[in-house]
């Protein structure tokens, strides 16, 4: 096991955390400032995926590609938001998973029967392709160099956006008191679209630029967004800041625990059972961590409603 | 009111006798990200009863979304209100053997065109349960004899941990000769390797074998292109087969892996097969969808021979595999499950389609070791 291994994996470790936080910060933000519970943000992950593939495939161009998946997936979001979401801000938890679960359902045929049941390709411009050599040898694809940097981008500019601008502010004082910014005289019923077509398009950029290196699928986000609610959980719901730490804390935790347990374990047990007994124990491992911060702390690190 | 409900139902009885005489219940997986496989096994499947021209066979298909769970929902409606004398259908180990032992266990036939989980094979056999496609560790060992007659003597190997990653590298490595650099099992439905190729880059190995099948196979080889990593790739046929080739692109080319079925297998069956799946659905077939089909023809054959009432005649039926295979030929071990040979292909573009080509013979009639733990 040695440094520069382990120099990889930590990166390894970010740069499946920052993809995370992409997802994360439109769930975490939806259900902050509107108290809705998202299911369907897995499948504006996956519309996301499918425009960039569609649109490469037509013009060969990667940027464009990402322009059309945050596009598209806004469009989708606050389509969704005007017609489906709207009605549900006032009902219970469980109406908004139905109707939404029942989005996943409809996302995935339609795109089915838009695209067919076979993986689209959607593949790495030449420009970010092949590794690069870090300092001290480690090397190390570029592409997902380039992945930690737009996330860490996206964040900042998220940042900024709700610390610094009058919109932020107004999703600020959402959070806190829908009824009161609604007497003040500031349109929610927008501000609410707003939002979710932010996070819509998030996600729809974490789809595509995660499509690139893995497969184009129909339920292709379904997985991420389980991952995606343990990192809110953890990060405490609401919380941009929280939703940032808790993807890292959740990709590392999944990236260096995939790698360290089934070497932990072969120290007492022979290889092959420690290889079983370790990677069963790696896939639990960002459960336990959410437990452990759920009992320190019942809110997640940076939540301030119960 | 009563009369009625009993002369629908007399109705109903009749309607079925008249018009579908044997009742064959598939369930497969035609949603969710391993939706390519069985619509490529319900395709092959449905070619062949469409080819046959027999029109007292009805076939029910359901989805079984990939969840073990509804496959037993759905195996038990079969069963119960259907009443299917066949099933089929299933793509996924965990799902086989959540539903065949029971359905086996109720008298009826089941014939796996796909999964063949060791434990099926072995102790676990049914002479009510026939395996048309492989044993799980079938394609692996091939790859392990392909691998130890390439010269690699240090390979780093990795699959999910479900029933047939298991087999997988259980398969693989009763057939290498060299070394293992490293073993590691990765979780099923993963879609991000960065990890893994990190721990092959610093193992040492000379090549790596995969078992990764639908998406997991390609997110690992464009993940793997990627890396800077330049080691040889052998892997079993399903991360390369017609349907997924076009998404993982370039980077699967020139990668072996082991099959026991290509599109130029040179027999008449397999050329007419392979023309008329492409004009019947616009694609290549894979060698799930031949799957499918030689397993419609195994029925076929059968039923040519014996009703499926008469349990036994029809058991021996399956048993003699007297049909024409798109592999050539075929035929049954003791325990139900194929001895046949399997080949190693390469990835190759013919113009703009990715596609395998033979480039030889991996192992030859080659069946199972579990058989000899088959008592039936």
């Amino acid at each position: 096991m040695s440094t520069l291994l382990i120099i990889e994996q930590v990166l390894n470790g970010l740069q499946f955390g920052v993809m995370l936080f992409l997802m994360a910060a439109g769930l975490t933000l939806i259900f902050g400032v509107m108290g809705l519970i998202n299911l369907a943000h897995g499948s504006l992950y996956m519309i996301g995926a499918f425009a960039a593939a569609a649109v490469a495939g037509a013009t060969g161009s990667f940027v464009l590609a990402l322009g059309a998946a945050l596009a598209v997936a806004a469009i989708a979001g606050a389509l969704i938001e005007m017609t489906v979401i709207r009605r549900l801000y006032g009902k219970a938890h469980l109406d908004q998973v139905l109707a939404t679960f029942a989005l996943i359902l409809i996302f995935s045929e339609g795109t089915r029967w838009l695209f067919g049941s076979f993986p689209l390709f959607l593949d790495i411009p030449d420009y970010l392709s092949g590794p690069v050599t870090l300092p001290g040898a480690i090397q190390y694809p570029l592409y997902r160099l380039t992945l930690i940097a737009v996330g860490l981008l996206v964040g900042l500019g998220l940042w900024a956006l709700i610390e610094r601008t009058r919109i932020g502010i107004q999703i600020r004082a959402g959070e806190n008191d829908r009824e009161m910014i609604a007497a003040l005289g500031v349109d929610i019923r927008l501000l609410y679209t707003l939002v979710f077509a932010i996070g819509a398009a998030l996600a729809g950029l974490a789809g595509a630029l995660v499509g690139a290196i893995q497969s184009v699928q129909v339920g292709m986000g379904e997985p991420v967004l389980i991952l995606a609610f343990v990192v809110i959980v953890i990060g405490g719901i609401g919380s941009i800041k929280g939703a940032f730490i808790g993807a890292l804390l959740v990709g590392l935790t999944d990236t260096l625990g995939g790698i360290f347990l089934p070497e932990l374990f072969k120290l007492f047990m022979e290889p092959g059972a420690a290889t079983q007994t370790g990677s069963a124990l790696a896939s639990m491992a960002i459960y336990i961590l959410m437990s452990l911060v759920l009992i320190w702390r019942p809110t997640g690190l940076f939540g301030a409603r119960a | 009111m009563k009369k009625l409900l009993m002369a629908t139902a007399a109705l109903a009885i009749g309607a079925t006798s008249a018009f579908a005489e044997t009742k064959i219940g598939m369930i497969t997986t035609l949603s969710g990200g391993g939706a390519g496989l069985g619509i490529d096994v319900r395709d092959g499947f449905m070619l062949a009863i469409g080819q046959s021209g027999r029109d007292d066979i009805e076939v029910v298909i359901e989805d079984d979304q990939q969840k073990p769970d509804i496959a037993v929902q759905l195996a038990d409606k079969m069963v119960q209100s259907e009443r299917v004398d066949i099933l089929t259908g299933i793509i996924w180990s965990n799902l086989a053997m959540a539903v065949i032992p029971s359905v086996t266990a109720q008298g009826k036939f089941y014939l796996s065109p796909n999964a063949g989980p060791s434990a099926l094979a072995g102790q676990g056999c049914h002479p009510n349960y026939f395996n048309v496609a492989w044993q799980n560790d079938n394609l692996h060992e091939a790859a392990g004899a392909y691998a130890t007659s390439a010269g690699y003597s240090n390979t780093f190997i990795l699959a999910p941990n479900y029933p047939a990653g298991q087999d997988a590298l259980t398969g693989f490595k009763r057939m290498f000769k060299g070394e293992l650099a490293g073993e590691v099992y990765t979780q099923l439905g993963q879609t991000d390797y960065a990890a893994e190729i990190a721990q092959i880059r610093a193992s040492g190995a000379d090549s790596v074998f995969f078992f990764l099948p639908g998406g997991m196979g390609i997110s690992f080889l464009k993940q793997y292109a990627d890396s800077g990593v330049d080691l040889p790739v052998v892997g079993p046929a399903f991360s390369f087969d017609q349907g997924i080739l076009q998404a993982v692109g370039d980077a699967a080319l020139g990668v072996v892996n082991t099959s026991q079925w290509n599109k130029d297998i040179d027999n008449p069956t397999n050329a007419a097969f392979v023309e008329s799946f492409q004009t019947e659905y616009g694609r290549l077939p894979s060698l799930y969808a031949s799957q499918g089909f030689d397993t419609a023809n195994l029925i076929l054959s059968a039923l040519e021979k014996a009703e499926v009432s008469d349990a036994d005649a029809f058991r021996e039926a399956l048993r003699a595999a007297d049909f024409d295979s798109t592999r050539g030929e075929f035929k049954f071990g003791p325990n139900h499950h194929p001895i046949q040979t399997i080949y190693a292909r390469e990835v190759i573009k013919e113009g703009d389609v990715f596609t395998n080509k033979i480039i030889g013979v991996a192992l030859e009639n080659h069946g199972d070791v579990y058989a000899a733990d088959c008592k039936m």
